[in-house]
């Protein structure tokens, strides 16, 4: 299982070919509390870099957008009712959503963990 | 514009020594949150008390030089709706400066000074983004004999709010206990450090707005700060909890097009002033937009859902009409639930009326409610 991050601080975390995609511990901190978190609906087909889901926090609306081309598998129910997941568990219970990937390509665009690091200590 | 161009409060590194995430307003670096975030700074204002730089706004003030409190209340009576001239020393009012039109060019904070022989000087507070134009407007239009003088340069202004504010300033002074709501004191906060500490703010708590020297605020501030239940606050939970308040943010629900009637700010006008023979600035605007019933008018917004209604989105009637648009809008800490103001035809405006808000190209399901949201707590004796 290896993870791969994008320049707009999402990750993505795959085995074989279904990804489980979320948003970097950096991310969260900088949007802030999260108190709504919309989702897209199962079965819906994404295109890489179109957006996935939206994410209210107290001060205002960020998008997500997907790292790879795909279909919605699932969603994470939890963060219907506890937003807040995002910001207490952004690597783990807070996902977003689980793509099969439809073009493993996608992935050579990404970032790895080390390379993330190094970009966002850059920016 | 690049950060080292933006101006600094004498408060700057107090910001930077609490960790606060600086960000440009109205022309200043200034802390939007500090290491609490917004949230929990929201929270803990509302349940303790929560510590304010707000030294980016605008003082100054207006006297007279035959040292008459009614020349210089006449004066500024020509520039705002309210009734000034009878106001007692050491009381203060809530008004607009409006433009010919009845526009809003800024709100502001009226306040007679109670000090023996300062009596007959108006204080005014007004807003760090408009400040320069509102001090060159009420300026040119001053009567010959009557003076502004502006204290940008050498006082600051903080405000500690919430329901242990009262307890903690009143340590430092233990005549700040009976003042009430909307009115001030000059007195010493330390044998060193002199206030004029008014009981007001901007987030719908008790709480009060003290200024002082610049050479003292970092002293009384480090004061403050002493305590164990207050925290310094950042910009991000002052507009969260000025909205829950249901208080009107300038350059966002209030404008140069916009009068005080369509912004639900006839609390603010007497009477008396509401009268055809009235002579200030915009006075025709706001006797027609009274009368007017379908001009528009600024309402509270419950959303049904969970999905917060920003700023700018679109308000519809229950056929799918455009009746309105957002101005301030997010998520209510307090109530645990989107909140949000916006403008409505006239003909909408009645509490309870179903509305739908057009958020990511969906129709959500909303209400005009009454404001403010949460209960305000201001101390009235």
């Amino acid at each position: 299982m290896s993870v791969y991050y994008t320049k707009d601080h999402e990750w993505i975390r795959v085995s074989q070919n279904i990804g489980v995609v979320g948003i970097s511990s950096h991310a969260a901190t900088q949007l802030g509390d999260v108190v709504y978190v919309e989702l897209p609906e199962l079965g819906k087909k994404l295109i890489k870099g179109e957006e996935l889901a939206v994410v209210e926090s107290v001060k205002a609306a960020s998008e997500v957008y997907s790292p790879v081309a795909g279909e919605v598998l699932s969603v994470n129910e939890t963060l219907e009712d506890q937003p807040q997941t995002v910001n207490e568990s952004p690597d783990d219970g807070g996902w977003f959503v689980k793509i099969s990937i439809s073009d493993m390509n996608d992935l050579e665009s990404l970032m790895s963990q080390d390379e993330y690091s190094a970009y966002c200590i850059g920016s | 514009m690049p950060d080292n161009d933006l101006l600094k409060t004498k408060l700057y590194d107090i910001h930077l020594s609490n960790n606060a995430v600086m960000v440009p307003f109205a022309g200043y670096n200034m802390p939007l949150h500090y290491d609490l975030g917004i949230l929990k700074e929201h929270l803990h204002t509302r349940s303790k008390a929560g510590l304010f730089d707000v030294s980016h706004m605008g003082q100054c003030f207006l006297y007279s030089d035959d040292l008459s409190f009614l020349s210089v209340a006449k004066a500024l009576e020509a520039l705002i709706p309210a009734e000034i001239s009878n106001l007692e020393p050491g009381k203060q009012k809530y008004s607009q400066l409006l433009n010919s039109d009845g526009g809003i060019i800024d709100d502001l904070m009226i306040g007679r000074l109670g000090f023996e022989g300062q009596e007959h000087k108006l204080y005014l507070v007004v807003n760090a983004g408009k400040k320069l134009e509102d001090f060159e407007y009420i300026k040119k239009n001053l009567p010959e004999g009557v003076n502004i003088d502006i204290a940008d340069d050498s006082l600051s202004l903080i405000s500690l709010q919430g329901p242990e504010a009262s307890e903690i300033l009143t340590g430092l002074n233990s005549s700040i206990a009976d003042l009430l709501f909307m009115s001030s004191v000059d007195v010493p906060l330390t044998p060193n450090i002199w206030g004029h500490v008014s009981r007001s703010g901007y987030t719908g708590e008790d709480g009060f707005e003290i200024s002082v020297k610049n050479s003292d605020v970092r002293s009384l501030v480090n004061i403050l700060l002493q305590n164990e239940d207050v925290e310094m606050i950042g910009l991000g939970a002052r507009d969260s909890l000025r909205l829950e308040a249901g208080l009107c943010l300038y350059g966002q629900d209030i404008d140069e097009n916009i009068s005080p009637i369509e912004a639900g700010l006839i609390w603010s006008i007497q009477k008396s002033r509401r009268l055809p023979n009235m002579q200030y600035k915009g006075v025709k605007r706001i006797i027609a937009d009274i009368q007017n019933v379908n001009s528009k008018r600024l309402v509270g917004i419950r959303p049904e859902g969970k999905v917060p209604a920003r700023a700018g989105t679109e308000i519809q009637d229950a056929e799918g009409n455009q009746i309105g648009l957002v101005t301030s809008g997010g998520y209510s800490p307090t109530l645990g639930c989107p909140i949000a103001m916006g403008y409505v035809n006239g003909k909408f405006k009645k509490v309870g009326t179903p509305i739908n808000l057009v958020i990511r190209n969906k129709s959500m399901p909303a209400s005009v409610v009454k404001v403010p949201f949460v209960s305000t707590k201001y101390y009235r004796g």
